[in-house]
């Protein structure tokens, strides 16, 4: 069934038992919301230098949203600034790629668990659910290293 | 089948509608329960607008020649056709806009502009309730930043009701303006026009009402709700989309300013100034949109072949019907009243913590299209503590069956998510 390209196993794990669910310190906070369907975020980062201590959130939203927050705070906690980007930006691509991209070992590699979300990228109304938190991080990361400077090392 | 006293020939009526033949998600029937957000169109619109494009297409009002004559003449006998189906003392109280959000902003923006004794100013207060459509907040909501009056509302009850009980403090003498929505898109909820009305002549009031979610499913007349303004949308009544109707009391629209100018709504202009063409004319800036009137008026033939009562009671039935067995559904909460007493055909609900998204999703992949969302009445989601909700909304070519369906649809979400 079609279904199940979306609902991975993985995801649906992620959304029952998620990662690093809760808010904790941080040296900056966002909130993000999808106003087409009411799923919000509120997502904290907290850096020692350029690498990631924590990514801290709360919100409520579908199993997509809440799960790809998971994944996240998985993927990223304990990752160097550069690295972490090279995963969002590979990310966004894949959620981009209207159900063209098959994922090579390379982008496996990189995304790990969030390779489950190449079925979701083929419907168009919930990739905005599957990007939610990882747009969330990226504002929150511009915003606790300097909205210039992190802009820079993303350019 | 199902056999519910009062229900429609919808084997008849369902041959009319080609979409609700289609099968979706490899060869699943579509249940089409969206009609709040829009209305399926039937074979005899859909005839009524290809004629139009292929024999009458033309500018209305300003050509001498055969298509636009016949243009101007199709396109003035839809307002005919809407001014009796609201029961309207004039077919010049009718304004055709493109949709009912765009009638609702011309009413605020009247108001901004008028002189005494309708001027909505830092001294007046603007009355709504919380159970607005955005198209009903966000446009006084607007004039209230701009004028600086101020903005009160109903609350709502538990059980999905305006909360009335302190009518007196929230329309006062200060109140110019009174906009409430007569059947609520998310909760269902028929508001009682009555008292509301009453209250706001008291205090000398205007009375605007929301009949988005009323015009297409129940007997509207405009002289008995007495409200001065009342607005809704041709898309939802099994009209085409872009075209929507604001009725107005013939003396206001008089008196009130235009908001868009442009061609249509003059009488001579000079480059100084302008005087302005009669209502509803004033109100119609540029070329309006000619064939979704001609559409409009089709589906209200359409409905009105029916009658509308002889829909209210479909939809009544129905309605009673999917209360009864959503309220079999395990975990299954419905957001807006628990009866079908004074309630529409659209029924919001949550089903355990399974986000809408999710079984929307779900129900789709049978073929069952929903709504999921805060269906532009997030102060509602708000208010009864919920992110979201799942919306079933039935019309004239719904069945029992479609409810079944929907409902041995959120057992297999309930599997599915457990
Ligand atoms: C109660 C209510 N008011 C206003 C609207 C706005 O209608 P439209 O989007 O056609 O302007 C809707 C439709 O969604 C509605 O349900």
């Amino acid at each position: 069934m079609k279904l199940d390209s979306m609902y991975q196993e993985v995801i649906l794990d992620h959304y029952k038992n998620p990662h690093g669910r809760g808010l904790r310190d941080g040296d900056a906070e966002v909130h993000h919301v999808n106003p087409t369907c009411g799923d919000e975020i509120t997502l904290r980062v907290k850096y020692d230098g350029t690498t990631i201590r924590d990514v801290s959130y709360e919100g409520q939203g579908c199993s997509i949203s809440q799960a790809s927050a998971s994944v996240l705070n998985e993927l990223l906690v304990g990752k160097d600034l550069a690295e972490a980007q090279k995963i969002q930006e590979t990310f966004l691509e894949l959620m981009q790629s209207k159900g063209q991209v098959e994922p090579d070992d390379a982008m496996e590699d990189i995304l790990q668990d969030a390779v489950a979300f190449a079925g979701v990228s083929k419907y168009p109304a919930r990739v905005k659910c599957a990007l939610l938190s990882w747009m969330a991080w990226k504002d929150a990361t511009a915003q606790a290293l300097g909205g210039a400077d992190a802009e820079r090392k993303t350019a | 089948m199902t056999q519910l006293p009062g229900l429609l020939d919808t084997e008849a009526i369902r041959k009319d509608f080609p979409i609700l033949d289609r099968l979706v998600h490899d060869g699943k029937r579509l249940v089409y329960l969206d009609n709040a957000a829009t209305s399926q169109t039937p074979r005899q619109v859909i005839d009524v607008l290809d004629e139009y494009y292929e024999q009458h297409n033309a500018n209305v009002h300003r050509g001498v020649h055969v298509l636009a004559e016949e243009a101007t003449a199709l396109y003035e006998g839809a307002r005919d056709k809407v001014a009796a189906f609201i029961n309207a003392p004039s077919r010049d109280e009718v304004i055709f806009t493109k949709n009912a959000s765009e009638s609702l902003n011309l009413v605020a923006n009247m108001l901004g502009w008028a002189d005494e004794p309708y001027r909505v100013d830092a001294e007046t207060e603007i009355v709504i309730t919380e159970m607005e459509h955005h198209s009903n907040i966000v446009p006084w909501q607007l004039l209230a930043q701009r004028t600086g009056a101020k903005l009160k509302w109903f609350g709502l009850t538990d059980d999905g009701r305006l909360d009335l009980s302190t009518i007196d403090e929230v329309i006062t003498e200060k109140t110019k303006i009174v906009s409430f929505v007569l059947v609520s898109n998310i909760l269902g909820t028929v508001n009682p026009v009555e008292a509301i009305v009453r209250r706001a002549q008291e205090v000398g009031a205007l009375v605007c009402v929301d009949a988005s979610q009323a015009a297409p499913h129940m007997p509207l007349d405009v002289q008995a709700l007495q409200a001065d303004f009342v607005a809704f949308t041709g898309h939802k009544m099994c009209g085409p989309t872009g075209i929507g109707v604001l009725w107005g009391r013939q003396e206001l629209l008089e008196d009130l300013p235009p908001f868009l100018g442009g061609g249509e709504m003059i009488e001579t202009v000079s480059m100084h100034s302008s005087t302005y063409a009669p209502a509803p004319h004033k109100f119609e800036a540029g070329t309006p949109p000619i064939a979704q009137a001609v559409g409009l008026g089709a589906a209200i033939d359409y409905l009105s072949a029916i009658g509308m009562d002889r829909v209210q009671a479909h939809e009544h039935a129905l309605t009673e019907y999917a209360v009864k067995r959503l309220s079999e559904v395990p975990d299954l909460r419905i957001i807006g009243p628990a009866t079908a007493e004074d309630r529409g055909a659209a029924i919001s609900f949550t089903l355990g913590d399974i986000h809408p998204h999710d079984v929307g999703q779900v129900l789709d992949e049978q073929g069952i299209a929903v709504r999921v969302g805060h269906h532009c009445a997030r102060p509602v989601c708000l208010r009864y503590g919920i992110p979201a909700t799942t919306r079933a909304s039935f019309y004239l070519y719904s069945t029992p069956a479609d409810i079944d369906a929907l409902v041995d649809g959120l057992e297999h979400v309930r599997n599915f998510f457990g």
